[in-house]
């Protein structure tokens, strides 16, 4: 195989675009998806304050070093979740890209400053891990966000991730989630703006750029995750864009250029009325936000090992 | 040739040569959901691995949404 640009030997085939590339003109393909995506989403300005909310997988690191690449200024922000070994190796990653590029790296440790982590949550609240899990990340990132003054967050949500959420949501016409399921959230009633750089690329693509880089990442995959409904639906996709390359680009970016702005009587109002969560003062329709009482149920629940929890993602709701 | 693969991190010893793609259908493994690099680099899916290469065989996809 030979690169589409310069015909010297390739290094990975790009079967949705039906192209051949080394390694310099697949980094360059990749940039261009990027750059693309924030013009045509309105994701990013230069000047800019931007918070990336970094895991350690190949995603957050690679959106960091792209946007990096391409002139912005970042700082990221690592969660400690508290899922065993698998936590601990991620924010070595995550501190190690951190330090060797003198960037900043904000971090929360879950255990150490609400008093509990993913698996005790998940057993002192009944929920499926994954939800206790994005929740206390979603929380979290605003309020870092919120805190330091970022004018934007960004994850390293990509194409594949996109498109199986969609494909979920679809499955089940869960029309309030597909209303807002856009890869910009404008900020609104307390919550910072939120953009997804990388939702051109596909999770081969995301990971393909981390090699070529050079960019240490964890490869395993979190143990609680393992077989959750998520995966499925990748599995899924993945299956059909073998057969019919390019249908996960298409169902995703024609979704958002021509259903999304059909949904949008479906998404919450912007003027709903929010008031200071009770605790901690985060935006919320009750009393007290979901983070909150989470933190309520479990800070005083006796530590759960993640081994009793592994595989759980599995479990449906 | 040896060839490591993850999730549940193993190793494997496979009578090459072979190409990239028949060795990925061979395991049954979605080429869209895996790369596959030799001494480093990645290997597009016509390469012929040869009898003695060592090649790792990663999964790219990711659980959390």
């Amino acid at each position: 195989m030979k690169c589409r640009v310069c015909r010297q030997p390739a290094v990975i085939d790009v079967p949705r675009h039906n192209a051949n590339f080394c390694g310099p003109h697949f980094l360059d393909m990749c940039r261009r998806q990027v750059v693309k995506a924030i013009e045509d989403f309105d994701m990013l300005a230069k000047d800019d304050r931007i918070l990336i909310a970094v895991s350690g997988g190949k995603d957050s690191l690679a959106v960091w070093d792209i946007l990096l690449d391409l002139g912005y200024e970042a700082d990221g922000l690592y969660i400690g979740l508290g899922i065993g070994s698998y936590s601990d190796v991620s924010g070595e990653y995550a501190r190690a890209f951190a330090t060797e590029r003198g960037l900043k790296l904000i971090e929360v440790s879950l255990r150490d400053e609400y008093g509990y982590d993913v698996p005790t949550a998940t057993v002192a609240t009944r929920r499926v891990p994954c939800s206790a899990c994005g929740m206390s990340k979603r929380h979290l990132f605003d309020k870092a966000a919120i805190d330091g003054n970022y004018s934007v967050l960004v994850t390293g949500h990509n194409l594949d991730d996109e498109a199986a959420v969609l494909y979920g949501n679809t499955l089940r016409w869960e029309l309030e989630y597909l209303a807002r399921q856009l890869p910009t959230l404008p900020a609104r009633n307390g919550f910072p703006k939120k953009v997804k750089p990388l939702v051109r690329l596909s999770e081969r693509e995301t990971a393909a750029w981390c090699v070529i880089r050079g960019i240490d990442y964890l490869v395993d995959e979190c143990p609680i995750a393992a077989g959750n409904r998520h995966l499925g639906f990748k599995d899924a996709l993945n299956t059909i864009e073998t057969q019919s390359p390019g249908t996960k680009t298409a169902f995703y970016l024609n979704f958002v250029e021509k259903v999304a702005p059909l949904l949008a009587a479906y998404a919450l109002p912007d003027d709903v009325e929010l008031r200071p969560c009770r605790e901690c003062g985060s935006p919320t329709t009750g009393e007290v936000c979901a983070f909150c009482n989470l933190v309520a149920k479990s800070a005083d629940h006796e530590p759960v090992p993640v081994e009793l929890i592994t595989g759980r993602g599995a479990r449906r709701r | 040739m040896k060839v490591l693969l993850r999730n549940p991190r193993r190793e494997l010893e496979i009578t090459g040569p072979r190409r990239v793609h028949a060795l990925l259908a061979d395991l049954e493994l979605n080429r869209e959901s895996h790369l596959v690099i030799r001494n480093g680099t990645l290997v597009p899916s016509d390469e012929e691995l040869a009898a003695d290469d060592v090649v790792e065989i990663r999964p790219v996809i990711s659980g959390g949404t």
